[in-house]
């Protein structure tokens, strides 16, 4: 290797250097502010104020979804420590149900109740047909909600 | 048949990623493979070798 | 004597090129063909039902335009540091298919979130770093048209092209460092793939197909680029 070719050998894994460092620092800077939601426990950590909008994420709690008046529905999300109320007044995704994963947006209300403006839900990375959820089911191997 | 144009109530958006998928791969196809044979119709024209 | 040297390598690259392209055209063809008969003879997903076809297409886009870039910055490197006469052209002919795909799998992925999300964007930390591959392609595209002289174009767009690298290994892990909207890893995770064979199948043809067409067009691109600047060569020696 010739002294010209070590020369730009060198300015390319400085520039690649660089690149990765400056992304790093980004990333750290970001931190918080790349993550998509919270969880239930993070938001009884962080004692989040009434009145701020953020989304919460987990899964919809067995048995406490409760329909109201019209599209009104009442459910908790959980992540298996912590769980927080949620209040939603509109079209929900067609994955919504209990032990689904779900991500509300919205705020807390005075009460401790999240009323959300945006329901999402969000699935795992596993695909299968049914009859193959059938039969794990049925032999006690299924370890998923749903 | 009817399941393929069904697509069990989801169609509106399985046949439109495949359709999208399709034409903007085939058009790809048609403009690279355009673009290599004028390249090399421009090359004959010259009279290369 | 440079000269010729340099003119050895894409002659070389001509042979080469020509007598693979045809195996690689057909192996696409074939992997894609087998990739849909298999794909729309699957089975409805338990939880997304027929959407989990939506797959086949966005998964092999995602990929492709990953690897491109991946390509393209290897590319970069060698013709930044070896000068070979081959590279810059490789990662010039890379970035429109990239730009594409990248494309692609915004486009499939959107038509995929709306209904089972509930949304067709969201700007989380995989969505959002994919939409920044498509920006980084057209950057490098725009790069290198900006300049008047050649050298100097593909110098900058390929010190873009390896800054932007950095993306990569980003878009891969965004969905283990952050919380995200878009599911984790379903291949290459621990434990083994998370995909029943019966959709595992179709997804890894497909995603075969797109690879050998891939190979297939950047090939026929670098061979267009080749004869141009053949043609260039030859009318400046014809005016002369």
């Amino acid at each position: 290797m010739n002294a010209r070719k070590r020369r730009r050998l060198a300015f390319v894994t400085a520039i690649l250097l660089g690149g990765a460092g400056a992304a790093a620092l980004v990333v750290a800077a970001l931190k918080d502010n790349v993550l998509y939601f919270y969880s239930p426990s993070d938001v009884y950590a962080k004692h989040v104020a009434a009145g701020v909008a953020f989304r919460i994420g987990g899964l919809v709690e067995k048995h406490s979804v409760h329909k109201g008046r019209g599209t009104e529905i009442r459910f908790a999300v959980t992540d298996g420590q912590k769980d927080v109320p949620v209040d939603f007044k509109g079209v929900l995704p067609a994955l919504f149900r209990e032990g689904q994963g779900v991500v509300a947006a919205g705020r807390l209300n005075s009460s401790g109740l999240f009323e959300a403006d945006q329901v999402l839900a969000k699935h795992d990375e596993k695909y299968m047909p049914p009859e193959v959820v059938d039969a794990l089911k049925r032999s006690g191997h299924w370890k998923g909600g749903g | 048949m009817s399941d393929f144009f069904g697509q069990g109530g989801y169609a509106g958006y399985v046949l439109p990623a495949y359709a999208i998928s399709a034409f903007a791969l085939a058009l790809l196809v048609v403009w690279t493979l355009g673009a290599y044979r004028k390249a090399k119709a421009r090359l004959k024209n010259i009279g290369a070798p | 004597m440079s000269f010729l040297f340099e003119f050895a390598n894409p002659k070389r690259f001509m042979e080469l090129s020509g007598a693979l392209l045809p195996w690689l055209a057909t192996a696409a063809a074939l992997a894609l063909i087998a990739g849909l008969v298999l794909g729309f003879g699957t089975p409805p997903d338990y939880q997304q039902g027929d959407t989990v076809r939506i797959m086949f297409v966005h998964v092999p886009a995602a990929w492709i335009a990953m690897m491109a870039y991946g390509l393209m910055a290897l590319a970069s490197i060698v013709g930044l540091v070896n000068r070979h006469p081959l590279a810059d052209l490789a990662a010039a002919c890379a970035a429109p298919l990239g730009a594409v795909f990248t494309a692609l799998g915004l486009v499939t992925g959107s038509l995929w979130g709306k209904p089972m999300w509930g949304a067709w964007w969201v700007w989380d930390g995989r969505l959002t770093s994919f939409l920044l591959l498509l920006f980084l392609y057209l950057g490098y595209i725009a790069l290198r048209g900006a300049f008047d002289d050649e050298t100097r174009a593909a110098r900058a767009a390929a010190i873009l092209a390896i800054v932007g690298a950095v993306n990569l290994p980003i878009i891969e892990f965004s969905v283990q460092w952050w919380t995200t909207l878009h599911q984790g890893e379903s291949i290459l995770r621990k434990g083994g793939p998370a995909i029943a064979p019966v959709f595992l199948w179709p997804l890894l043809f497909m995603a075969l197909g797109y690879t050998f067409l891939f190979f297939t067009l950047w090939m026929l691109r670098m061979r267009t680029a080749i004869l141009d600047r053949r043609a260039r060569t030859l009318m400046l020696r014809g005016a002369q």
